[in-house]
């Protein structure tokens, strides 16, 4: 009997703990994100749509060396590499991407890319509002990919186009 | 004449009070259930979701009726029509006010209630009764196994849980010596020591704490809720017995359990919280039902104005804000405050009531068949008869 009354008194003090708890997480502020009327708060690590990035100068960090190609499982990176010259100096190293395309339709955003890069150039952002009615605008040429110069970099060769052969397609 | 004229109004306005209520009960219910799991509920549709009962309602009454071809026609349709028919009847008997109310401006009388009965409370709990028959047949006219098992299962649960019920209700019977509701509670008006009110769970000689809570318990049980919904346990019988129904049928079941629940509510509110009397001495009870709106209308302003946490909210918590204190400011009217104070408490200690239903809902799992049976019979009917020994020899000791 005493035991009977012992299980019923812990039973109920079970009850009245679970009660508070759920009371207790009532009165927290909700975690729920409000996208479309405000911003979504990303982590991170978050995956989103590509940046090609530029060093302290203002030169791309892209030196088309095609490893992020070559990493890409879903094949859709296309590059067409050129040489820099004295005249015309679009990136760091001896050569830079004439052409750097992502193709939006095949990419799946696994990152191996951004692993593969050997100098930082190719990271990914927190965009993700890419969807399209027409699949021809999810190829992304490098201009809408690429950084802003940062601010009081000193471009070597300020005369010269930032992109001449930047066509994409 | 005047009597029937009265009487259409009062029924006209109670009814659109009491749909309007259920509905909103269920928004009440989402609000609640999403904010103990860290989301916010509803909230498209109209200021914070207010317009969502409407939007819902629109949507079941447009949407297909859709009949199934192996269900049996003739009980099929009368299932629900049985289930919200002795749902919504014990809303008319009871009593929601003081009686003999003068209506300001006028010379009428009348009573807070559509009908006055000296048997309320045993219709009540015969229609409860009843009401397990609405969804025993919508069981088995579905003619499909999970909707048969949830109907069955259903009976079952209703018929064990009546018992319990039943003998937690008879003490305070036993103690206020009558069953009409209006005098259930007349029994319970005053204050021990000018602190205690004497309701029916204070009242000596034996305060009837345990009936309310085997009351309540068995009150979760009678409407089909969790802990005890397993007449339409989601993970094993898809819906259980409204399985097969669609459209305004499954609104009508889906109204049928809001009523049972206010319904049980108003009981217990009506047995073992003194109804309409006040909490606290009524000098300055009278004072506590604007108190609370202006409360309530200054906690919107600050979440409006100093922290908005959402988009609109600087606009629509502040409105609801003002309409809050203007209650207030009206319940500070003496007229309005003789009129309206006994109904503010009566509808206070429903939805801290109905509060409670949906809280537990948020919080406990589901029982599983046989543990559901055992704690009615091996707990919950023991413990109510001996609840009921202990009451009746106080009672006998105490009277002459």
């Amino acid at each position: 009997m005493a035991g009977k009354i012992t299980e019923v008194l812990q039973g109920a003090a079970a009850l009245v703990k679970g009660m508070g708890i759920t009371f207790g997480e009532m009165m927290q502020p909700a975690i729920t994100e409000e996208y479309p009327d405000a911003p979504p708060n990303f982590q991170e690590r978050y995956r989103g749509v590509h940046v090609l990035q530029r060093d302290e100068n203002g030169l791309e960090k892209c030196v088309g060396c095609f490893l992020c190609a070559a990493a890409c499982p879903s094949d859709c990176i296309y590059i067409e590499a050129a040489e820099n010259t004295d005249k015309l100096r679009i990136s760091g190293g001896e050569r830079y991407a004439k052409v750097y395309n992502i193709d939006y339709n095949r990419c799946i955003f696994c990152g191996y890319c951004v692993e593969a890069c050997p100098t930082d150039a190719i990271t990914h952002g927190h965009g993700f509002e890419i969807a399209s009615y027409n699949t021809s605008t999810l190829i992304y040429r490098k201009e809408q990919m690429l950084t802003q110069i940062p601010e009081g970099a000193k471009f070597p060769l300020k005369a010269a186009p930032l992109n001449p052969g930047g066509s994409g397609h | 004449m005047d009597f029937m004229i009265l009487s259409l109004i009062k029924l006209g306005l109670v009814l659109f009070i009491f749909m309007t209520a259920l509905a909103y009960i269920q928004w009440i219910e989402r609000k609640v259930i999403a904010h103990v799991q860290l989301r916010v509920g509803p909230k498209r549709v109209g200021p914070h979701g207010l317009l969502q009962p409407l939007a819902d309602v629109i949507k079941l009454i447009t949407k297909e009726g859709m009949v199934p071809s192996h269900v049996h026609p003739v009980f099929y349709y009368l299932a629900p029509f049985v289930a919200v028919f002795f749902a919504l009847i014990p809303i008319s008997f009871i009593p929601f006010g003081q009686a003999n109310v003068k209506i300001p401006f006028t010379d009428i009388t009348t009573n807070m209630e559509l009908t006055d009965l000296n048997i309320g409370l045993l219709l009540i709990l015969g229609l409860s009764g009843m009401g397990v028959y609405g969804i025993a047949l919508a069981g088995w006219a579905s003619n499909n196994k999970y909707s048969l098992i949830g109907g069955l299962r259903s009976s079952a649960q209703m018929i064990s849980y009546e018992l319990p019920m039943a003998l937690a209700l008879v003490s305070p019977l036993l103690m206020l010596n009558t069953v009409s509701l209006r005098e259930l509670v007349n029994g319970q008006e005053g204050f021990y020591f000018n602190v205690i009110p004497r309701w029916t769970i204070f009242l000596m000689p034996a305060p009837q704490i345990f009936s309310f809570i085997i009351f309540m318990i068995a009150g979760f049980a009678e409407t089909n809720r969790v802990p005890f919904d397993l007449p339409e346990a989601e993970n094993e019988l898809v819906a259980g017995f409204h399985v097969e129904y669609a459209s305004m049928k499954f609104a009508a079941f889906f109204m049928a359990e809001y009523a049972n629940m206010v319904t049980v509510c108003s009981v217990a509110t009506l047995l073992f919280l003194g109804g309409w009397h006040p909490i606290v001495v009524p000098g300055i009870g009278n004072w506590i039902p604007a108190l609370v709106h202006i409360g309530g209308g200054a906690i919107c302003l600050y979440h409006g104005l100093v922290q908005p946490a959402r988009k609109w909210d600087n606009i629509t918590l502040p409105v609801f804000g003002v309409a809050f204190i203007g209650a207030g400011l009206l319940f500070a009217i003496p007229i309005v405050q003789e009129l309206l104070a006994p109904v503010f408490w009566f509808t206070a200690k429903l939805l801290i009531l109905l509060f409670v239903f949906i809280w537990v809902r948020a919080t406990l799992p589901r029982f599983r068949y046989d543990q559901l049976m055992r704690f009615a019979w091996l707990f919950m009917f023991p413990l109510a008869l001996v609840n009921l020994l202990i009451t009746g020899l106080l009672v006998a000791a105490t009277t002459n």
